[in-house]
């Protein structure tokens, strides 16, 4: 695993919580989602973002709301962090028309204009090419905003991702590419679908700036992104930051996990991101048992008024069926 | 009690068969715990519970395949607080989204009641024909395929536009005239040229006795073409439209024909008696009989009251006229014969009221000069029946086994099988005949 | 009655750029070598050296990567002219039109518009063999959420650009090369046209011609013809395929009663397919004839000139059609 330059981050103990309680509000808020599921309240896929908190949680807290994102159809973890409402994102996945893409995208569409929140995009490295633009736009504009663009390693296979980075360097724009590598494009491991399977070597063949970091560790994260994130809004250049993680759950719900031996998802879970930050925090005296349990009740509390407010939700009423195609602005 | 179900692991799984179960009745679980092991399509995989308790009772077998949503154990929750809340949870309604209704169109079979034949024409052209009641059956179509088109169409419409110029209504011959006559700007005798009831008879007899001919209006003398073009509609209309049956008898006239000259002994010249006056009653008292022979079909049939007797009458420059002897039940064989020497030189001069052309209630064709035995008659449409008298000619006659010569005539009997059966026609022939064995009773 | 120029279609084409980039400083036109080269087709020749390269980006090789970034770049509030140099190449940017471009707006739930304006180049031109020759509207057309303008003649050149810049929603606007030299007359202060209605480019009673694109002036042209033989035919340009201005045609069809559709894209599950069922949905009884349909021959396009002109319809093809339907 390349090192990463330690450093000294400045983290006070409220922010050290919330990045607590945003990372135990994932994994609490997935957790009831695959149970939602298999009570088949929730359909379609389910992509769950288990064990792999810390890069979402890392990554966006050094963003600021002017800041565009982007993600894949695994985003949940990345809206919450966004501070997207729990409930309108389970009223989403539940198709209810409170949700925010108003039921019509489900768990893989999940879009907040007022957070700058893009998606929920289901095509694998569709939105590659769409974050060069609106980083291009920003630069076109002179706005100091910069877009951030996960997606996986599967997607780093694609042709847009070679396209995209290819733009984003000879146009010089200010997008942030983080590559969260966890091992497995739904069923094949990196080896089988990578030549250069260490990724951010892969930035060097175009010009753009990248390194590697351990996702499974909240601070390491943080630092990495820090960093990245300064470098992309001072130099109005790309970067590209992989984040390498690991997913415990199987791709989606309905996998087998036919592909990965039970001991791996041991091993990695020994790495978990939540109880790793847990212990470093106590060690650092940023939080208390009490605080803990207090965040734990606040989650809980938190993740049921999402299934009330879903449950409660209500469906689009049918003769709506054909809005949202066109703008309903008058056509000249 | 919880009911912990076959978990839905895709929206495509249906069902999983339970391959091992993890936990035992009695056994403590916790949310997240794995429970069991099922195999689906995709391969065997873990299934984990959410709830807390003690698992009371194990509802599956192992090996057994089972519907996603089956219970397959009971749980029996820690506190009464878990119960309410899973309560509230599993009592929500799930309502189910209507799939979208295609609006399905209900097939409405076109049955043609009269044809089998499909007739292709296009769209406006059967629009057309519809709005302006043209049987399609008897148009041929240029258009592709032999469809009828909308010229086709169109071009039917002008003929008959031709023969009824302004004038409204079913009979082209009268109209016409009719028509010829509403131009003349001399004073009017009668009322409206459409007028369709007759006018009482003896209004009608007051009207011919105090006006001499000259004095009623003059019409201009219509071209030959415009009447052979009206025939011609109004005996193709009759040919597409009725369907006619045919029958006919030979008739001894030396009855009727031995009264006729007794009777004609006592009269002048001019009221002398001619065979067409005695057929033209016979059929006026047998139509008094056979009342449905003295009708007009409209969308079914219509009695008449009057029985206004047309007959017809050949043009010296071509073509037919056909005036009518109105009320002629009424009238006695004399009064025909006057009102007969009457009409037909106006006829013929084109000279005839308008009630004279459009009031036939049945008609009659005469063929006696030429050299035909017998005519076969085309029904003047709205009417059910004409029929044909042969000229007298001398024939041999059987009659009690005896075989004799006699003046016959042959009388046929032309129906609208839609308005009568051939019995009915059959008995009027019936009738005929025993008004001419007994013309005295005429 | 204002004076009117002659211009080419190309000409016609440049000025709306140039017009929409004047206008707007939002707007910059995006594709490959659309600058240093002057434009693959000189569209776009010496507005690099008008408007320098912010305004006017050469883009590499890379149809899905900057298609997708004209999206994303509507997305954050830009207008971009995006043009793709053929729609042969399009193929390659299909994922970012039709899963990006066409359905952000809906699977946001209204949230977000997506202004992108895609020229794209189409049909025939000249014996460049089977991939440089494909007529492909149909596959945008068939995309809701996509608003489809197909430019068959030089006003609409000159003026659909600038109006299809006003719309919230992605305009794919389909260019063809074949017309790109020819020189036609237009009014002096031709400017933006509306991105709504068909057109009645020529009024007839006999039967509607109904086309677009490539078709437009061929069919004018026939319809000449046939006037000399007493045939009145009205030709509409349908100008939009997507949203479809169905009341046109269908009322042309009302007034003449025969209808024939002309194309040089493939026949099968074409745009004739589309509007010979609505009009065989919506005008049925007006119909005095079968609708009939003059498309593409289903082979990829031939190198050969002689296969070629047989391979899409052609004026003589358009007059004998018309005179088979009235005079079967």
């Amino acid at each position: 695993m390349p090192k990463t330059k330690s450093k000294r981050i400045d983290l006070d103990a409220k922010k050290a919580q919330k990045l607590f309680y945003q990372m135990l509000l994932i994994r609490k808020f997935e957790d009831k989602a695959a149970e939602e599921y298999t009570k088949a309240r929730i359909r379609g896929f389910l992509h769950l973002y288990i064990g792999e908190e810390a890069v979402a949680v890392g990554v966006i807290q050094a963003l600021t709301d002017e800041d565009n994102v982007l993600a894949t159809y695994r985003e949940h973890g990345h809206a919450l962090a966004r501070g997207m409402d729990a409930g309108v994102i389970m009223a989403e996945m539940y198709g209810k028309q409170e949700g925010c893409s108003r039921g019509r995208g489900g768990s893989m569409h999940l879009f907040d204009k007022s957070k700058n929140f893009f998606g929920g995009n289901a095509i694998v490295a569709g939105h590659l090419p769409m974050s060069v633009g609106m980083a291009l736009a920003s630069k076109k504009q002179k706005k100091n905003n910069i877009t951030c663009c996960f997606f996986g390693e599967g997607a780093a296979a694609e042709g847009e991702f070679h396209e995209a980075m290819n733009l984003a360097a000879l146009w010089q724009v200010p997008v942030l590419f983080v590559c969260e590598n966890n091992v497995y494009a739904m069923g094949t491991a990196i080896q089988y679908t990578h030549s250069m399977q260490e990724l951010e070597k892969k930035g060097a063949g175009y010009g753009v700036k990248s390194s590697a970091v351990n996702g499974m560790n909240l601070m390491a994260v943080i630092d990495a992104a820090n960093e990245a994130v300064q470098k992309v809004r001072d130099n109005g250049k790309p970067y590209l930051l992989v984040c390498n993680t690991y997913r415990f759950r199987a791709h989606s719900m309905f996998d087998a996990e036919l592909y990965r031996d039970k001991k791996e998802v041991e091993e990695w879970k020994k790495r978990d991101p939540i109880p790793e930050f847990q212990k470093f925090l106590m060690k650092q005296k940023m939080i208390t048992e009490k605080e803990i349990k207090e965040i734990e009740k606040q989650v809980d509390t938190e993740i049921q008024k999402a299934v009330d407010f879903a449950g409660e939700g209500t469906w689009e009423p049918l003769d709506q069926l054909t809005k949202f195609v066109y703008s309903e602005r008058e056509m000249k | 009690m919880t009911e912990f179900l076959m978990p839905s692991l895709g929206a495509d799984m249906e069902d999983g068969t339970l391959v091992e179960w993890r936990k035992k009745s009695g056994d403590r679980v916790r949310r997240g715990d794995i429970i069991a092991e099922v195999e689906t399509q995709k391969g065997l995989i873990e299934i984990e519970v959410f709830d807390e308790g003690v698992i009371e009772k194990l509802l599956i077998k192992e090996g057994e395949k089972i519907p996603v949503g089956t219970p397959m154990a009971l749980i029996n929750p820690y506190g009464a607080e878990a119960e309410t809340k899973k309560e509230t949870v599993s009592k929500k309604k799930e309502v189910e989204l209507q799939p979208i209704e295609e609006k399905t169109e209900s097939k409405v079979m076109e049955k043609s009641t009269k044809k089998e034949i499909r007739i292709k024409a296009t769209p406006i052209a059967k629009r057309i024909a519809d709005d302006k009641g043209i049987d399609l059956s008897q148009i041929s179509g240029t258009g592709e395929n032999g469809a009828i088109t909308k010229e086709d169409v169109e071009n039917v419409i002008v003929q008959k536009k031709e023969i009824s110029k302004t004038v409204k209504g079913e009979k082209p011959v009268e109209k016409l005239v009719e028509a010829e006559l509403a131009k003349t700007e001399e004073k009017q005798v009668e009322g409206a040229p459409e007028k369709k009831e007759a006018q009482p008879i003896e209004a009608e007899l007051d009207k011919m006795e105090k006006q001499p001919v000259e004095a009623q209006k003059e019409i201009t003398v219509t071209p030959a073409e415009a009447i052979r073009s009206a025939v011609a509609a109004a005996m193709s209309k009759s040919n597409r439209e009725i369907p006619h049956y045919y029958l006919e008898k030979r008739i001894d006239m030396s009855k009727a024909l031995a009264w006729m000259k007794e009777a004609n002994r006592e009269r002048p010249i001019q009221k002398r008696l001619l065979p067409a006056a005695l057929f033209i009653k016979a059929v006026a008292s047998s139509l008094d009989e056979l009342s449905e022979l003295n009708a007009i079909w409209e969308n079914g049939l219509q009695l008449k009251n009057e029985i206004n007797i047309g007959f017809v009458v050949s043009l010296r420059t071509g073509g037919i006229i056909v005036p009518a002897i109105l009320q002629a039940d009424g009238k006695s064989v004399d009064e025909i014969m006057e009102v007969l020497n009457d009409i037909i030189p106006r006829a013929r001069a084109l000279k005839l009221r308008s009630s004279e052309l459009s009031d036939s209630t049945i008609t009659i064709t005469n063929i006696g000069e030429g050299s035909a035995d017998k005519v076969f008659g085309v029904i003047y449409p709205p009417q059910v029946a004409i029929i044909g008298f042969g000229n007298i000619t001398e024939q041999a006659f059987a009659e009690n086994g005896m075989l004799g010569i006699r003046p016959v005539v042959n009388i046929t009997l032309a129906g609208d099988h839609r308005a009568t059966d051939g019995i009915t026609g059959s008995r009027f022939l019936g009738a005929l005949n025993k008004y001419l064995q007994n013309p005295e009773s005429l | 009655m204002s004076q009117s120029i002659k211009t080419t279609y190309r000409e016609a084409l440049k000025q709306g750029i140039r017009e929409a980039l004047l206008n707007d400083e939002r707007v910059f036109l995006m594709g490959e070598d659309v600058g240093r080269y002057g434009g693959a087709f000189a569209v776009s020749k010496g507005l690099l050296q008008e408007f320098g390269e912010e305004r006017i980006m050469d883009v590499p090789l890379s149809e899905s990567g900057f298609v997708g970034a004209g999206i994303g770049a509507a997305l954050a509030g830009m207008k971009p002219i995006v043009e793709v140099m053929t729609v042969n190449f399009g193929l390659l940017a299909m994922d970012q039109i039709v899963n990006n471009a066409a359905t952000l707006l809906h699977m946001s739930g209204g949230q977000l518009n997506v202004p992108v304006v895609i020229r794209i180049s189409c049909g025939i031109g000249r014996q460049l063999a089977a991939q440089h020759s494909h007529s492909w509207e149909p596959f945008f057309a068939h995309v809701p959420g996509l608003v489809v303008l197909s430019v068959g003649t030089h006003e609409d050149a000159r003026g659909m650009l600038h109006t299809a810049l006003q719309s919230p929603d992605p305009v794919i606007i389909i260019e063809y090369t074949s017309m790109l030299n020819l020189e036609k007359e237009i009014s002096a202060d031709a400017g933006a046209v509306n991105i709504t209605q068909a057109k009645v480019r020529r009024e007839g009673k006999d039967i509607s011609i109904i086309t677009y694109g490539a078709g437009v002036y061929k069919c004018l042209e026939a319809a000449d013809e046939l006037a000399a033989d007493g045939i009145d035919a009205e030709v509409i340009d349908l100008r939009i395929l997507r949203p479809l201005n169905e009341e046109t045609f269908l009322a042309s069809v009302a007034k003449t009663h025969r209808a024939l559709i002309v194309e040089d894209a493939w026949r099968s599950v074409s745009i004739s397919s589309e509007i010979s069922s609505r009009i065989m949905e919506k005008a049925f009884y007006e119909l005095d004839a079968p609708v009939n349909r003059l498309c593409g021959v289903e082979v990829p396009i031939p190198y050969p000139l002689h296969l070629e002109e047989a391979s899409v319809p052609q004026k003589s093809d358009i007059v004998n059609a018309v005179k088979r339907i009235i005079n079967p």
